[in-house]
């Protein structure tokens, strides 16, 4: 079997994981990035609209500072997220944004002058100022207060993946493409780095590490209604829950993104909205404006998808085929700044839709999009639980989003927390000596072996992709946009009994010689449910409504018993339920719970003396 | 997702298998049927083969959305994304082949990964600069016109069409550059941030395994997904590596004498 040894070792090569090389690489330590696909076809490439920074360049960004990128952050979190993080997030965007600058983004420039631009269906006029010629400009997304969203048309994650990646060959970092990891390495204290599969071979691999990174995205396919793309099954998160001792922060915490493609959920991109798109119903009728008269379509994006499916359910939406769905309308920006600003959405609905959207209407419904939750971190990016391990992306639950992400700002923390992360395991790393046991790893790498052997010559008759079917569509119609006691308790019961037939998977296909793609999904399917369960079982417990966690039977956001995050642990692989523990979200409240000024405004106020009366020198 | 509303065809598909990691697996074709369902991509059907008929297919998808460039194949003979190619485009007898040029991984599945970063070691694809970042400056300046232009170029997906359909990258698979690799040199050829002056490009891409190895065939332009522009930017970089040509011709002649 083949054993690698790096410094790092970077479980993905998305944006955060290669930021995180590349942090390693300027420190003058090794890694080596695991990746399952090519480096360059990573999940990020697809974030579309852009990347959240306070640069204030443009004049609808004017006065804008890391203090308004906070305050925007924290609300859109609905007081979730950890604001220590937010802050030093906020703060370090500008300067990660000049540096993606540096290495060759194509970021889109101010242009001095009169403009027209769209708000709401609506026509404004704007001008820039001459002295800001050139400098990186912005465009407007949900829940923010500034245009704050710097961008390339709408390839913002395409451009930034391949300068990153860019970076990665220059410093000469390693990748080994085409590598899912398994199993992590660890003796209950220490992690030492992974058992993974090699998908040209199928043979296993050991690798080691005196720091490992898990930066493997999020686990949106275990819905069976997402706009990920279909690798993002959760592995690096799965193998973490795996261990017992590493818990998934805030699983339940699922986003919905209003406009996924109907069919195909397809994403097309917040920017639509932002640049000024409207969404309609089926009589081609505005809404938002009437639920939402403040921020109305730009309202964050878990009330946007609530009010859709309102929507939907009294009859506004437009019959097909697929089920009903509402209409997104850009046709009003016209076709030179469709053809510009928005060429990828126009790629989409030309190729998968068959539709113009310069002359036509966009069909479009919420569909899962991101996983707020993830592998629990401190601010420093250290998984809680074992030593040596890290997370950073959307793998992690660093915690930035608490339970609502704002457009923009995915991009962004894989940029930022890479930063961030890479340089605190730069630190972690100077002068630290590992001890690999070697019979922790033959112990782990036979674990697996079993696995492989065992599903090889099963007799069970379980089908992986009907399993596989089963539990995305039990989130799907359970675990979805509005939730209630009695479809999240049949839930974790249907995925309980998807578990235990997971355990009885019967292969088709048993040939050892290569990937063999039927064994991969038997490997992780088991590990997937898990996470599933995680995200079940968290929002049947959590009896509050909070961002995009929204329980029909408890509408109350309650800051009074549920300001906590949710930790998630699988302590034996045999248990039927993960064993939940809270946590307080943040440290600091620089920023005491409040309204967000969208979506509902019923909260159950927090009797924490220290949460809500704001110290004076803060605001 | 495939939807339940049939189109009253039935599709026969001819798929390229062989497991070159099986000692006994052999190049052969396998021929299975599907009813076209209403809107159908490749990406749709080859995923309901793959789960209801053979499960050990294999072939590549990510996105599903034609952005990441993973699943690029031979569609009836003309490499293109498999995920935004529609069977109602197509005859009802769809031919499916893995790209040439690209060592096989199996069956529809090849190793763009590998290939494409040693392109992008070669050409060197990364911004070329003496300075170092300051976090405490503000970005340089540059016009807007001119990060669109730069933009337009940066969409290559590195999904490989251009390279299967080049009849010169197809008669020297190891060394000719292709399409994909002008299209990033001269990315950065029009980024002023790259300091990198037309002599150190020549020294990368102006021999016969660089842009004159080009034998002006098209297949790239021909193909490219993204409808990049490849004819004019290999045109251009023709023309700039022909004059930085003669300009090494005149070095060689008269040594001694500086060149602007």
């Amino acid at each position: 079997m083949d054993t690698f040894y790096t410094d790092l070792l970077c479980v993905g090569a998305g944006l955060a994981g290669e930021r995180v090389a590349v942090a390693a690489a300027a420190g003058g330590f090794d890694s080596i990035c695991l990746s399952i696909v090519p480096p360059r076809r990573s999940h990020s490439s697809a974030a579309q609209g852009g990347m959240q920074a306070s640069l204030g360049n443009c004049c609808m960004g004017q006065g804008d500072c890391p203090d308004v990128h906070f305050a925007d952050t924290v609300k859109g979190s609905d007081w979730g997220c950890d604001q220590e993080v937010a802050r030093l997030f906020a703060e370090t965007a500008p300067i990660a944004v000049r540096e993606m600058a540096f290495w060759g983004i194509p970021w889109n420039r101010v242009v001095p002058g009169k403009s027209i631009y769209y708000k709401a269906g609506k026509q404004y006029e704007k001008v820039e100022a001459a002295e800001r010629s050139g400098a990186i400009a912005a465009r407007d997304f949900g829940g923010t207060a500034k245009w704050r969203t710097c961008y390339t048309s709408d390839g913002t994650g395409h451009t930034l993946l391949y300068t990153m990646d860019n970076e990665v060959v220059r410093l000469g970092v390693t990748v080994h493409d085409r590598v899912e990891a398994l199993a992590l390495i660890h003796d209950g204290i220490t992690c030492m780095g992974v058992v993974a599969r090699c998908l040209k071979t199928g043979k296993l691999r050991a690798y080691l590490g005196k720091a490992t990174l898990i930066a493997t995205g999020g686990y949106g396919k275990l819905y069976r209604e997402s706009t990920n793309a279909v690798i993002n099954w959760g592995d690096g998160a799965a193998v973490a829950l795996d261990t017992g001792l590493v818990p998934i922060g805030n699983p339940e915490a699922v986003q919905f993104h209003p406009t996924g493609i109907v069919p195909t959920n397809i994403l097309v991109t917040e920017g639509c909205r932002g640049d000024g798109g409207t969404l309609k119903d089926v009589n081609e009728e505005r809404f938002m404006n009437i639920y939402e008269p403040a921020k109305q379509e730009l309202a964050s994006r878990d009330v946007v998808s609530r009010w859709m499916t309102h929507h939907i359910r009294i009859g506004k939406g437009v019959p097909s085929a697929y089920g009903p769905h509402l209409w997104l309308d850009i046709r009003h920006l016209g076709a030179q700044h469709i053809k510009t600003k928005l060429r990828e959405v126009e790629e989409i609905c030309n190729e998968f839709l068959d539709r113009d959207p310069i002359t036509q209407l966009i069909p479009v419904r919420p569909a899962q999009h991101y996983s707020m939750g993830g592998v629990r971190t401190d601010k420093d990016g250290a998984a809680y639980g074992l030593k040596g391990l890290y997370a950073a992306g959307e793998a992690a639950c660093w915690d930035l989003h608490g339970f609502n992400r704002l457009g923009g700002n995915s991009l962004a923390e894989t940029i930022v927390a890479g930063r961030i992360v890479g340089e605190k395991i730069v630190e972690y790393l100077e002068g630290r000596q590992t001890e690999f046991k070697t019979s922790v790893v033959r112990q782990a790498v036979n674990r697996e072996q079993e696995r492989i052997e065992g599903l090889i010559g099963s007799t069970g008759k379980e089908n992986v992709y009907e399993l596989r079917a089963a539990m995305g569509d039990v989130l799907m119609d359970r675990v979805g946009i509005f939730r209630n006691q009695a479809d999240l308790q049949g839930a974790v019961e249907k995925l309980q009994v998807l578990y235990d037939r997971s355990k009885k998977l019967g292969l088709r296909s048993t040939s050892v010689h290569g990937a063999n793609p039927e064994l991969g999904t038997a490997l992780r399917l088991p590990g997937m449910v898990r996470l599933a369960l995680c995200i079940a079982y968290g929002a049947l417990t959590r009896t509050e409504s909070r961002g995009a966690h929204a329980r029909e039977d408890y509408p109350e956001r309650n800051d009074r018993d549920w300001l906590k995050r949710t930790l998630a642990y699988w302590k034996n692989e045999g248990d039927p339920l993960p064993v939940l523990e809270y946590e307080k979200p943040s440290t600091v409240w620089q920023m005491p719970p409040g309204e967000r000024g969208y979506g509902s405004t019923r909260i159950i106020c927090s009797e924490d003396t220290e949460i809500c009366i704001p110290k004076p020198e803060t605001n | 997702m495939s939807g339940g509303v049939t189109m009253g065809r039935t599709l026969k598909f001819n798929i390229f298998r062989f497991n070159p990691e099986d000692p006994a697996s052999a190049p052969r074709m396998d021929a299975y049927f599907l009813e076209e369902t209403e809107a159908m991509t490749l990406f749709i059907a080859l995923n309901r083969i793959r789960e209801e008929q053979d499960p050990a297919l294999m072939f590549d998808f990510m996105c599903r959305a034609g952005i990441c460039g993973s699943c690029a194949m031979m569609i009836n003979g003309r490499p293109d994304l498999a995920c935004h190619t529609k069977t109602k485009n197509l005859p009802a007898e769809i031919t499916l082949m893995p790209m040439p040029v690209f060592k096989l991984v199996g069956d529809l599945s090849v190793d763009t990964g590998t290939w494409f970063r040693a392109m992008n070691e070669k050409v060197q694809s990364w911004i070329h600069t003496a300075k170092r970042f300051d976090p405490g400056q503000e970005e340089e300046r540059m016009d807007n016109a001119l990060a669109e232009e730069i933009y337009e170029m940066e969409r290559c997906i590195e999904c490989g069409c251009c390279v299967a359909a080049c009849g010169k990258a197809n008669m020297v698979p190891e060394n000719f550059m292709g399409a994909a690799a002008f299209n990033r040199i001269a990315r950065f050829m029009i980024d002023p941030r790259d300091e990198r002056n037309n002599d150190e490009y020549f020294e990368v891409v102006g021999n016969e395994d660089g842009i004159f190895g080009c034998l002006g065939l098209l297949g790239c332009e021909d193909t490219c997904p993204k409808n990049i522009p490849l004819q004019d930017e290999l045109g251009m970089l023709r023309r700039k590596m022909g004059f930085s040509q003669v300009k090494h011709l005149f070095r060689a002649l008269l040594p001694g004498k500086k060149m602007a």
